[in-house]
């Protein structure tokens, strides 16, 4: 396929120069797909009802998404079994999760479980791809996505799984991992964990998920749509998927690639937060007249379209520079999570308050939206964490600190 | 074929018309003309009117060509509003008599156009405006005959002292509803009914005038568009003015934001958490805009335009009026000082050739000049999102019975 922008006729790109970030129509079909599934099985009612009784994810509605429509495979190539689509691809599916606020661990396995070992061409590809198996990557949801030139730091600083000596069960490479780690999302619905050790150098091990030392334990979690668990191993035998380089190389780019796709899911929450609320203030009447039409709102409703309209642009910049491998990658990641979270949030907040009383209810769903998020602004790092990274990237450091 | 063919092809044309017109070698004006008339000026605009039907995107490519070989340009500074504005609705509302008279001194610069919309009466409420045209006969009085005579008084309008022409809302029918009762003209501004005076702004200079007009006379063949459609017509202008303030591509610190970012390099000692806090904040805004004018540029030149325009010039105005207030304050205490008050009247609006007192000043202007940002928020509310309208009481009665 070949796609041609205003901005780039030829050559290699420069960063003045912008690649395509409209939606292609492969894009829109695959959309159109997954909205379909999502409002079939997971409609409002359903989710409030899950959410309500502190379930964690849906299995049936992922097995579907996954394995059936292709979802876990989108950025696995062909040769091992997936879909051999990009990150473009796969943001868009994330908009419709988040449209949804979907209970399914896609960002967390399809994304960047899989992210994390596109670089091992690990036969677990094959099986996540055909949705036989889940995986998560056992690092807090919190994380920050390391800079490019702190890796090394990033890689030798403690992690919280220690890697101990193999027993005589054990096959070659095995080691016994001993450590809990806080907060990690997806990992309830994990068959697999990918495990980063802790050592110099670091490695990456993939630990099944049902032995025996594994425990997982849900957290309250303040999104009920994506519980957290903390997750404790006690002498877990790991198998090692990467090593050294390789390991900090394949967390920091599923660190990466998790908050550029989640940048796209918030921007499916503020999308679907400003539809609720423009459909409702046009049906409410208050003082004889659809409250829609007072300016106040009306003004306050244009500002959440302006921001969603900017953030869409960030988002999809952020998709295009991974799926190319781009160098300005990490500018555009930092952009796109800090500017859509704060979207989604903006709209998520606006979406409850115009619905009024009702917009406060445990029964509307605008609450989900609202925690939806919120955690996932605060998820692989802050808007504020993204701006001061962003800041370092293009060469406008902050004052020395006082004192 | 591909787009990157097409501007293959296009940079051979350009290549090819260089070799029979050395600009250095012959007038300006001249080159310009031939240039116009080989389809090299603006190829999205049809063959014979100075384009060749082409991609607005394929432009950039013929500029490039014409710039490196040192062609002389049409200053499109000085004629923003003749390119930005008249072009396209002369274009899409203009007789081929019209198109054939109007457009290839608008792209060479021989006529500069102005604007004659808002009135001192008339601001927001653009279709209030109250100059008035009346059709005459050959004795000048009123009549059905072939021309049109104008009183009113305009005002913001820019450039209009070097302008030949004017693009003219006027009021042609008092006794319909507002929106109802307008026309739209070419006005030509060199006659003795035109009088155009500065108008100074809170920045000391006079980039706009107010322009008075004591029974000026119209052609009716100078008439844009049907009578009493001037409000149709006027949208358009609109939206191209938006556009115009809000778009154009930049490359990354292309706009204010490199100002402000340069100051902020350049001077460590003016750094604290909070400006800093500030300025990476709008760096972002800003470079999220312009991604996402490249993104409207892209929808444009696929045929697929989209609302998107309509939050550009609302966030272009808000982060030039931040960005400059923050460049303003890292200037430290040569921020107390200003260039210049003097009554100056400058044909082209330049941001980066004053200081930043001037910048943080004259960019208050953006959120009012081309539609304020409120009448922007409700346009995006009621078109956009498709909310109900404020009841009004303005909209079914003649203008002639309104309160003023």
């Amino acid at each position: 396929m070949t796609t041609t922008t205003d901005d780039s006729a030829e050559g290699t790109r420069s960063r003045d120069a912008v690649p395509d970030l409209r939606y292609s129509d492969a894009e829109e079909q695959l959309r159109a797909v997954v909205r379909d599934l999502l409002a079939d099985r997971s409609p409002w009612p359903d989710v409030l009802a899950r959410v309500g009784a502190g379930e964690a994810d849906d299995l049936p509605l992922w097995q579907t998404l996954a394995g059936d429509l292709g979802c876990a495979g989108l950025l696995i190539p062909e040769s091992h079994g997936g879909a051999g689509a990009s990150y473009r691809e796969a943001a868009v599916a994330a908009e419709e999760t988040g449209r949804a606020a979907a209970c399914v661990p896609y960002l967390t396995s399809a994304v960047m479980a899989t992210t994390a070992l596109l670089g091992s061409g690990d036969d677990l590809l094959a099986e996540l791809a055909a949705g036989r198996r889940t995986a998560a990557l056992a690092v807090g949801f919190a994380a920050m996505p390391p800079a490019p030139a702190e890796l090394g730091a990033w890689a030798e600083r403690p992690w919280p799984v220690r890697i101990g000596q193999p027993d005589e069960r054990d096959g070659s490479g095995v080691a016994r991992l001993t450590g809990t780690v806080g907060g990690v999302a997806g990992a309830l619905a994990a068959d697999v964990l990918l495990v980063p050790g802790d050592g110099v150098p670091l490695r990456l091990y993939a630990v099944d998920a049902t032995e025996a030392g594994v425990r997982r334990e849900a957290v309250v979690s303040l999104d009920g749509t994506r519980l957290l668990a903390d997750v404790t191993l006690d002498k877990v035998p790991g198998r090692p998927v990467a090593t050294g380089p390789d390991a900090a190389r394949a967390v920091a780019r599923a660190l990466t690639a998790g908050a550029g796709v989640l940048a796209s899911e918030l921007l499916g929450v503020a999308e679907r937060c400003l539809e609720m609320t423009v459909t409702y203030v046009k049906e409410r009447h208050q003082f004889a007249r659809p409250v829609g039409s007072f300016q106040a709102v009306k003004h306050r409703l244009a500002d959440v379209w302006v921001a969603v309209a900017q953030a869409r642009a960030a988002a999809r910049y952020a998709a295009a520079c991974l799926s190319t491998g781009d160098p300005d990658t990490p500018v555009a990641v930092a952009l796109a999570k800090a500017a859509c979270g704060e979207a989604a949030v903006l709209a998520a907040q606006e979406c409850v308050q115009l619905h009024g009383g009702i917009g406060f209810t445990w029964e509307h769903p605008a609450h989900l939206l609202l925690k939806r998020a919120k955690t996932g602004s605060m998820a692989l790092g802050t808007p504020d964490r993204h701006r001061a990274a962003l800041a370092a990237l293009v060469d406008l450091p902050p004052p020395p600190a006082a004192g | 074929m591909l787009i990157s063919d097409q501007a293959s092809g296009l940079r051979l044309q350009v290549r090819d018309f260089l070799a029979g017109h050395d600009p250095s070698a012959m007038p300006r004006l001249e080159f310009l003309r031939a240039r116009f008339d080989a389809g090299l000026a603006w190829v999205h605009y049809p063959a014979g009117l100075g384009g060749q039907g082409l991609s607005r995107s394929l432009q950039a490519a013929v500029d490039a060509e014409f710039a490196a070989a040192g062609a002389p340009d049409n200053n499109p500074a000085r004629i923003g509003i003749g390119l930005g504005m008249a072009a396209p609705t002369i274009l899409a509302f203009g007789t081929q008599e019209q198109k054939q008279r109007w457009l290839r001194p608008l792209w060479t610069g021989e006529e500069v156009w102005c604007q004659l919309f808002s009135e001192p009466g008339a601001g927001s409420d653009l279709a209030g405006l109250a100059t008035r045209a009346v059709r005459v006969n050959g004795d000048g009085e009123a009549g059905d005959g072939e021309n049109w005579r104008v009183s009113g008084q305009k005002v913001w309008t820019s450039i209009a002292h070097a302008a030949r022409w004017g693009l003219l809302l006027a009021r042609t029918d008092p006794d319909v509803p507002k929106h109802a009762g307008l026309t739209y003209f070419g006005l030509d501004m060199d006659q003795p009914g035109v009088e155009v005076r500065p108008l100074r702004q809170l920045t000391g200079e006079a980039e706009f005038n107010e322009v008075f007009l004591t029974d000026a006379g119209v052609a009716d063949t100078d008439r844009i568009g049907g009578i009493g459609e001037g409000w149709r017509v006027a949208q358009a202008t609109l939206m191209n003015e938006r556009v115009a303030i809000g778009g154009g591509a930049l490359p990354r610190e292309g706009g204010m934001a490199g100002l402000a970012a340069r100051a902020w390099r350049e001077h460590p000692e003016a750094r604290t958490p909070g400006l800093h806090d500030r300025l990476i904040r709008l760096w972002a805004d800003a470079e999220v805009a312009r991604l996402a004018g490249a993104r409207l540029r892209q929808q444009l030149a696929a045929g697929q335009p989209g609302p998107e325009g309509s939050a550009a010039k609302i966030v272009f105005a808000r982060l030039n009026q931040d960005l400059s207030a923050l460049d303003l304050e890292l200037a430290g205490a040569d921020g107390l000082r200003y260039d210049d008050w003097g009554l100056r009247r400058p044909e082209t609006l330049s941001f980066f050739g004053r200081g930043p007192g001037y910048r943080y000043l004259r960019s208050r202007g953006n959120s009012i000049e081309g539609g304020t940002s409120e009448i922007l928020r409700n346009i995006i509310a009621e078109r956009v999102l498709g909310l109900p309208a404020e009841p009004r009481t303005d909209t079914r009665v003649p203008w002639k019975d309104l309160p003023r």
